[in-house]
This record gives C-alpha cells, structure tokens and sequence, in this order.
C-alpha cells in the first residue's frame, strides 16, 4: 500500500462549548473509495470541511500528501488544492454560467491551454460523468438533480485531481438513479486512478462502492474497516445503522 | 516535468508526463501531426485525461494501436474512447452583429410579452377584487391588516426621515436659486408645491417599490420554489385570493396614508431649513404655507397614491408567481420586480404631470 494521500491526526472541532470532534484520527490511503458515515449532525460534513481548508481545526492536524496544510505555504496550498476534487450536496454549479462554462471555469483558471482544446477538454469530463452532449450549453436550473450533481462531479474533475470528495452523491436520487451513480464512481475512481471520499447516508452505497467504511460517532472515528467487517462492529449507532431493516437485504451482509 | 513524443516512421513514442499540467506548453505550440499508426507507450510516467484526449485528438485515432500502456493508462484512454463515442453535434451560435441584433429582438419580443402579461395579471386581480366586493369570495382580513402593517406602518421611520432630507434640500436649492433674483422667501412655494404635488407620493412609491415590493416578491417567489403555490392550488384555494389580493389592498391603503406623512416631513424639513439659515421665521413659513397650498395641489399628489400602489403590488406579485424552480430565479424576479415597478412608477407620474397640466391644475 502506497503512502496516505490525506492524514487527520488528533483533530478538534468546536463551536463554543459545543464538542464535534475530540482528537479526531483518520487515514486515507491512496487510490481507496473510503466511505464517511455517521448520523445527523455526527460531524461527517464539518470534517471534510476542515479536511478541505475551509474550516481551520480548533486543534489537531491534517496532512495532505504528508505534509501539514498548517505549515504550508499560500502557493504551495494553492498547488494541492487543485490535485482535490469536490463535488458538493447540490452540485454547487455556478447558477449563472451553463454547465460547459461551469467545468471551464477552473481550467481557464490555472491551465494555459488553447481555448479549442480546453472546449473539447470540458465536453469530455462532461461525457466522462455521463452527461448528454446537449446538457452542456444548459443553465444548472434546467437540470434534475441527479444531472446537477453529475454536473458537479465533472467540475471537479475538471484539474484531473487525485482525491475526489463526495458530498452526499446519491440523496434525493431514485434507486435507479442512484445505482447508475454507484457505478459512475467506481468506474472513475479506477479509470481515473481517483482516491474517493464518499460522504453519505445510503447504505446501498457503502457495499456498492467501498473499500473501506469510516464510522464517526461520538465525536470520533470509531471504526474504519472493510463494509462487511465494519457492519459487525459492536458499537450501537453502527448496530442500529446496518443491523436495522433497511440494511437487512444487502448482498454480502446478513445481521448476526 | 514536460510532455514528448517522438516518430519513428509511423511509429509514434511517448516520453515523460502527458498530465494537464505538463502538455499546456505542448499543445500550445503544437504543428498538425501525421496520424500515427502506432503508439507506443512503454516510456510514459503518467498520463491523465488531458493527456489522453490530447493524444486521441491530435495524434491518432481511437482505434490505433496502442502498444505498451500501463493497464491505469490503458483503462483511462479505454474509458475516454467509449465515452466519447456519443457524439457532439455543434449548436450554430450567432456571434457578432447578427448575434446582437437577435439578442435585440428577443429582449423586445420579451418586453412586450411582460407588458401584455402585466395587463393580462391586473384584469384577473381585478376579477377577483370584483367577487369579493360581490361577497362571493372571502376577504383576508387578517392578512391584509398583517401586509397593511408590514408594508406600510414600519415603513412610515425611513420614508419620513427621507422626505424630510429631501424637503430640507429643495429648500437650500431653492435658497440658492431664488436669491439671485431676491426672492428667497419663494423657497416656501417652492417646497410646498414640489412635495404637495410631486415629491411625497413619488418619494414614498419608490421607497415602498424598493423595500415592500421586492418584500412581496420574495416572499410569493419563495413559496412557488418550495411548490406551496401548488399547494394552494391543490387544496382547492386561490393564490390570488390569499396571497395577491391581501397585499394590494394592503399597499393602496396605505401608501396614500404614508405619502401623506411624507408631504409633512418634507414641509417640515423645508421650514426648518427656512428659519435656521435663510431668515424664514417659522410664522411666516406658515402663513405663506396656507397661500400657496390649495387644495387642488393636495388632491393632484394624493390621487397618484393609490395608483401607484396597485402598479407596485401587481408588478411585485406578479413578478413573484412567475418564479420558477431555483434560489437563482427568486434573486432575479425581485430584481426585476423593484426595477419595473419603479420604471412604471416614474412612467405614470410623468403621464398624471402631463394629464394635469393639460386641465389646468
């Protein structure tokens, strides 16, 4: 196994007297699907919001390819932020640009490449996450959800990046849709050699898509294994989750 | 870290890293190539969809041999060739001056649609007002005394406190023009007729298109993106009934009440500018104030009141249902609604300026 791509070590997160995350661990290996789930309000999105940047950890580190973002320097930052890939709940397309204009917006931002090439480059991340031509030249409001969020995705992809975080990707999607999804991402994530963060509350995801699984409850990670080992797990958030009805018919797992 | 390639015969070889970052400079410069009928790809560190989408493009086809991948690279370009299969049929775009004078005839053939729906929108709310004056419908009371409060009483602070600011400028301007011909004392006219016919209604119709209007569109815009306009209709009720009717009464109520308050804060500014620095005692300021004020004046502001509000309430309504799907299009229609409604606002009170000047009032 090759060296951990992203590193939370000891991580705290408050907000006022309320404690999210108390000396939080967490690895992330190389070119793994690692699946974050946890109840309402366990703190899945505030993590990746701290592993992202965007939210500076009340104490704790987190390391991006071995080195600590805190110590890192605004260019440097800069250079990894754009090997990370996020597609967030909704897709968070730019509402005013159309979907081409969307997946341009990064490339025109930090590559140098002929505006014919960066077209045909868009067009293709667009095709990559299964969108049909004609979407590209269409605003986000005119697109369904599922489209939106594969939208997202092709943004994200946009820089080529190493790790791909996923936020939410298959809620509000029909089961249909949400297989299709399921599929979408282990196809990228081994074509593409992409190390995904799924963040999500669908079981049928978890066995479909990970490698491994990390449970977060109270305040902490609390397990992080393959799905199948994961769901024996004795804590009781994870024996109420996959031991309750709903995970009852998935394959490769039958309730002790 | 840099892209290379290199021929032998139709062979073609590639070296180094065919990732975004390095081929940028490659592609740049790039002369049209021969297609290849091999490619080998032994010698590559790394290669990523650009990359590969470069190749495919400018080097060789998807059928062309590929000797020597890595199996990651050989999966990616595998994936690239079947995705791209679906292809892309271009959408001819008008640029230049074609483009910009179909971009003309759409904004008009838009303007005149909003104008027609406009109008189309007041005779279905007048339709309405008409049943309930007929009792066939229910008045909102409740909601109508919430907006009448609302739209109107809360607003009364900020439209005084302009009007009084705007009353105390006319009187300087009025200062400084009238005193060249000796007539300062004039300035007294000057800010009763200004705010009695023109200024009080037109200032408070602004205002209340700027902070009630865009209030109304928001507000009924929000409640068609969260599907509770259909709601309402699905219960079987009126959205014109619940929602527009109440807020248009609310607003032809009250603004004429506001304007008023407004003719006297602006008066009131004018006087205290009047005594404080150009020697108009608050007496005199009186006893020109009764002169000059016919009721004719008072009557030709406050007949614009109602008007004004329906054009506001009808405008910021109807701006309102038309909102369709995301949080986008709620910031959109409000911008349009405060825009149209001033726009109609300005456009009638230049029209009663014309009507009343033909009468003789």
């Amino acid at each position: 196994m090759t060296a951990p791509v992203i590193e939370v070590r000891e991580l705290t997160n408050r907000f006022g007297a309320q404690i999210v995350h108390e000396r939080l661990d967490l690895t992330i290996n190389s070119g793994e699907v690692l699946g974050l789930v946890g109840g309402s309000g366990a703190g899945k999105s505030v993590l990746v919001r701290t592993i992202l940047g965007l939210r500076e950890p009340s104490a704790g580190q987190v390391l991006w390819f071995g080195r600590d973002r805190a110590q890192m320097r605004d260019e440097e930052r800069q250079r990894v932020e754009r090997r990370l890939g996020v597609m967030f709940q909704d897709g968070a397309l730019f509402s005013s640009l159309t979907v081409l204009e969307n997946v341009l917006v990064p490339l025109k931002e930090y590559t140098r490449l002929r505006e014919g090439f960066m077209i045909e480059l868009a067009r293709l991340k667009l095709a990559l996450v299964g969108l049909p031509p004609d979407a590209a030249d269409k605003y986000p409001e005119h697109l369904s959800g599922g489209m939106r969020k594969r939208a997202g995705i092709a943004r994200a992809l946009a820089l080529d990046p190493d790790v791909l975080f996923l936020d939410e990707p298959t809620s509000g999607l029909d089961p249909i849709g949400a297989t299709g999804f399921d599929q979408l991402i282990r196809t990228l994530a081994s074509a593409l050699g992409l190390t995904v963060i799924l963040v999500t509350h669908d079981l049928d995801s978890v066995f479909a898509v990970c490698d491994r699984v990390a449970v977060i409850a109270d305040r902490h990670i609390v397990v992080a294994d393959a799905p199948a080992r994961v769901a024996h797990h004795p804590h009781p958030w994870i024996q109420e989750c996959f031991g309750g009805p709903r995970a009852a018919r998935l394959p490769g797992f039958a309730p002790s | 870290m840099s892209a290379e390639f290199t021929w032998e015969q139709r062979d073609l070889h590639l070296r180094g890293h065919w990732t975004l970052e390095a081929i940028a400079s490659l592609e740049a410069q790039l002369a049209p190539q021969p297609a290849a009928a091999r490619v080998h790809g032994a010698a590559l560190a790394s290669i990523d969809s650009a990359g590969a989408l470069l190749l495919l493009t400018r080097f060789c086809g998807d059928t062309t041999e590929r000797i020597g991948f890595s199996p990651a690279a050989e999966k990616l370009i595998e994936l690239i060739v079947a995705r791209r299969a679906t292809k892309v049929a271009k959408l001819p775009r008008a640029h230049g001056l074609l483009g910009m004078l179909e971009r003309a005839g759409i904004a008009m053939v838009r303007a005149k649609n909003e104008a027609l729906a406009l109008l189309g929108f007041t005779g279905l709310v007048l339709e309405r007002a008409v049943q309930v004056a007929l009792g066939r419908r229910r008045l909102r009371l409740t909601a109508t005394v919430f907006h009448m409060e609302r739209a109107g009483l809360d607003a009364v602070p900020i439209v005084c406190l302009l009007s009084f600011l705007v009353g105390a400028v006319v009187a300087f301007l009025g200062a400084t023009v009238l005193a060249d011909f000796g007539a300062a004392v004039l300035t007294v006219e000057l800010v009763t007729y200004s705010f009695l016919r023109e200024f009080g209604v037109l200032l408070t119709a602004i205002l209340l298109a700027g902070r009630s209007g865009s209030a109304f569109t928001a507000e009924i815009g929000m409640m068609r993106a969260r599907e509770e306009i259909d709601a309402i209709r699905a219960l079987g009720l009126d959205p014109i009934e619940l929602l527009v009717l109440p807020r248009t009464l609310a607003l032809i109520v009250m603004l004429p009440l506001v304007a008023f308050l407004a003719v006297l804060a602006g008066i009131l500014g004018g006087a205290l500018v009047g005594s404080l620095s150009l020697g108009i005692s608050p007496g005199l300021f009186l006893a020109r104030l009764q002169e000059a004020a016919e009721l004719r004046h008072f009557f030709v502001g406050m007949i614009k009141a109602p008007i004004f509000a329906l054009l506001i309430a009808l405008t910021a309504c109807r701006q309102g249902l038309s909102v369709s799907g995301s949080a986008e299009a709620v910031g959109r229609h409000t911008t349009a609604s405060v825009v149209q409604a001033i726009f109609l606002v300005i456009l009638f009170d230049a029209l009663f300026a014309i009507l009343f000047r033909e009468i003789g009032w």
